[in-house]
């Protein structure tokens, strides 16, 4: 489904601040694969999930989607497959723009866009459905401008709308983070009742150990730039949070030695 | 103000509206704040003149609207793909577009067009003629706008200027949409320079001076006044705005004041309506800390 081969990027190269990034990343997801990736901040999550959806270009490597190599492929063309979600709520939706606006720009991917009305009156049945599913009652606030949603309802319609026309890739970057417990737990088992509907390939970014062991099929752990740990099958099903804590200090700690290696 | 100045005013209001119309797509609805409108406003007056003069004014109308969009075209290229910041894109364009149309003018600065039919013309025995033919243009576009914006082509560009990391993740390429976006709006600025070419028989040079702040400032007092948030609401706020300026002008040129001291104004009016919320807020702000000063003193 999607394969990453010998992926680098570096930032600011050159410059006594290069920061490499992501360094020969290899990885193969198989199709309905829900991997969960954990990581310290500046471990290269956020830089992995920004080369396959073509923010920039990588420096070296290739990156392939369903057999196609898109590693060149501009952002929004490759939108078409990829869908995507930050941990900002407001990131994913247009505030000044009704509900139903929202969903009908996400529903336009992939279709044509012309002169059609941009909104008629079959989506709004389908729109109406569709939200009906978040069980938010948002689906008699059609007209209701987006701006006006509070994180977390913002948050699972943008869901909703990364997923109106199923991707062949999902990318959650820590998309719960931002919400207080309880509807992080509502958009968590969004999130994991429509992947599962929809067979999305589905990669997510997160900081809880719990989760990233729950949800989904396989957990990778990233550590400057590379994948330092790929638990799937019976290893992943025997692992507990603690041990995924040991490892994940084990590494952190390693980082700790070569700093005062550095400073020393 | 006499009946007749009153009639002008509107007349005059009814073409203006659509500049204003112009910066409501690439200033409110884009996001952009657009500069080329001065150098478009003043392109389309100029081969609006020049095609009415040598051929025929419909023609003149028509190539008008054309250059118009030219002009938006390059700005957005600017912005795009150059990746220059959309004053100083709208800057360049301005500047660049003073020397083509001089040229367009051949090197006159001022073309008139006393012996030659104009687009109202044939109505110029009728009391109301022009009014009339101002007032069927400027619906014509309202209603394109209105039937444009519900489109999803339409939808796309308002979306662009909401949040354009969205609109790239639905697979949208938002350069296209600024570059659809720019060209309309200098393509309805355009038109504006051409009716009013043909309004006053005559293109001057200077013409589209300050017109980025007539536009906005006209826009601004038609939100002010009649706006509500829906699209087609703004605008018709939008005309209602410019015609509103144009009475306001003529008001004060009944009065005996300098019209270049209007500009002042427009700009004055700009401002204060774009600053409005911030002063309001320190205000707040100020009797907030007076009233926490008294209840720390008591």
């Amino acid at each position: 489904m999607l394969e990453l081969r010998k992926v680098s990027k570096s930032f600011f190269p050159g410059t006594p601040n290069e920061r490499r990034a992501l360094v020969d990343v290899d990885l193969t997801l198989a199709p309905g694969d829900f991997v969960t990736i954990i990581g310290g901040n500046g471990a290269g999550k956020s830089t992995l999930f920004n080369a396959v959806a073509g923010n920039f270009l990588i420096d070296a490597g290739n990156i392939l989607l369903d057999g196609k190599n898109i590693t060149f492929l501009r952002d929004y063309k490759r939108a078409r497959q990829i869908g995507r979600l930050f941990q900002d709520p407001l990131a994913g939706t247009a505030p000044n723009m009704t509900i139903e606006e929202n969903l009908a720009m996400a529903y336009l991917r992939g279709i044509k866009k012309g002169v059609s009305l941009g909104l008629n009156k079959k989506d709004e049945e389908f729109f109406r459905e569709k939200l009906s599913e978040l069980g938010l009652g948002l689906e008699d606030r059609l007209k209701t401008k987006m701006g006006l949603l509070s994180g977390g309802q913002r948050q699972a319609v943008t869901l909703m709308m990364a997923t109106i026309v199923p991707p062949k890739l999902l990318l959650l970057d820590e998309h719960t983070a931002a919400l207080d417990p309880g509807t992080a737990e509502k958009v968590s088992e969004l999130t994991r009742k429509i992947v599962e509907r929809d067979h999305i390939t589905t990669m997510m970014i997160t900081h809880n150990m719990q989760q990233s062991l729950e949800m989904g099929n396989r957990t990778i752990m990233m550590d400057e730039g590379r994948i330092v740990l790929d638990l799937k099958g019976e290893e992943r099903a025997g692992m507990t949070v603690d041990g995924l804590l040991a490892l994940f200090r084990a590494h952190s700690e390693k980082e700790g030695d070569n700093d005062r290696l550095l400073l020393s | 103000m006499t009946l007749f100045a009153l009639q002008g005013a509107v007349e005059l209001g009814l073409i203006y509206a659509l500049v204003a119309l112009g910066l409501f797509v690439s200033y409110r609805v884009l996001d952009i704040p657009d500069l080329t409108v001065d150098g478009s406003f003043t392109l389309g007056a100029a081969v609006s003149a020049v095609f009415t003069d040598a051929a025929h004014p419909y023609l003149g109308i028509l190539f008008a609207v054309a250059a118009g969009w030219c002009a938006g075209m390059v700005s957005a290229f600017l912005q795009t793909k150059l990746k220059i910041q959309p004053i100083l894109a709208g800057i360049l364009a301005m500047t660049g577009l003073y020397s083509i149309n001089l040229r367009v003018m051949g090197g006159r600065s001022m073309v008139s067009l006393l012996r030659v039919d104009t687009v109202f013309s044939p109505v110029s025995g009728l009391p109301l003629g022009k009014l009339l033919v101002a007032l069927c243009v400027t619906l014509l576009v309202c209603l394109f706008l209105v039937l444009f914006f519900r489109t999803s082509t339409g939808l796309c560009i308002r979306a662009t200027g909401d949040n354009e990391t969205m609109v790239r993740s639905s697979s949208i390429n938002t350069d296209r949409m600024k570059f659809l976006g720019l060209g309309l709006a200098n393509a309805l600025v355009g038109l504006s320079g051409g009716l009013i070419a043909q309004y006053q028989n005559s293109a001057d040079m200077n013409t589209g001076v300050g017109m980025v702040v007539i536009g906005l400032a006209s826009l601004i007092i038609g939100e002010a006044i009649f706006g509500k948030p829906s699209v087609p609401r703004n605008i018709l706020a939008v005309v209602l705005g410019a015609i509103i300026y144009r009475i306001i002008y003529a008001f004060v040129m009944a009065r005996g004041m300098a019209a270049s001291d209007l500009k002042l104004i427009s700009a004055v009016i700009v401002t204060l309506a774009i600053s409005y919320p911030v002063v309001t807020d320190r205000y707040r702000l100020h009797k907030l800390m007076k009233e926490a000063a008294k209840d720390v003193g008591a």
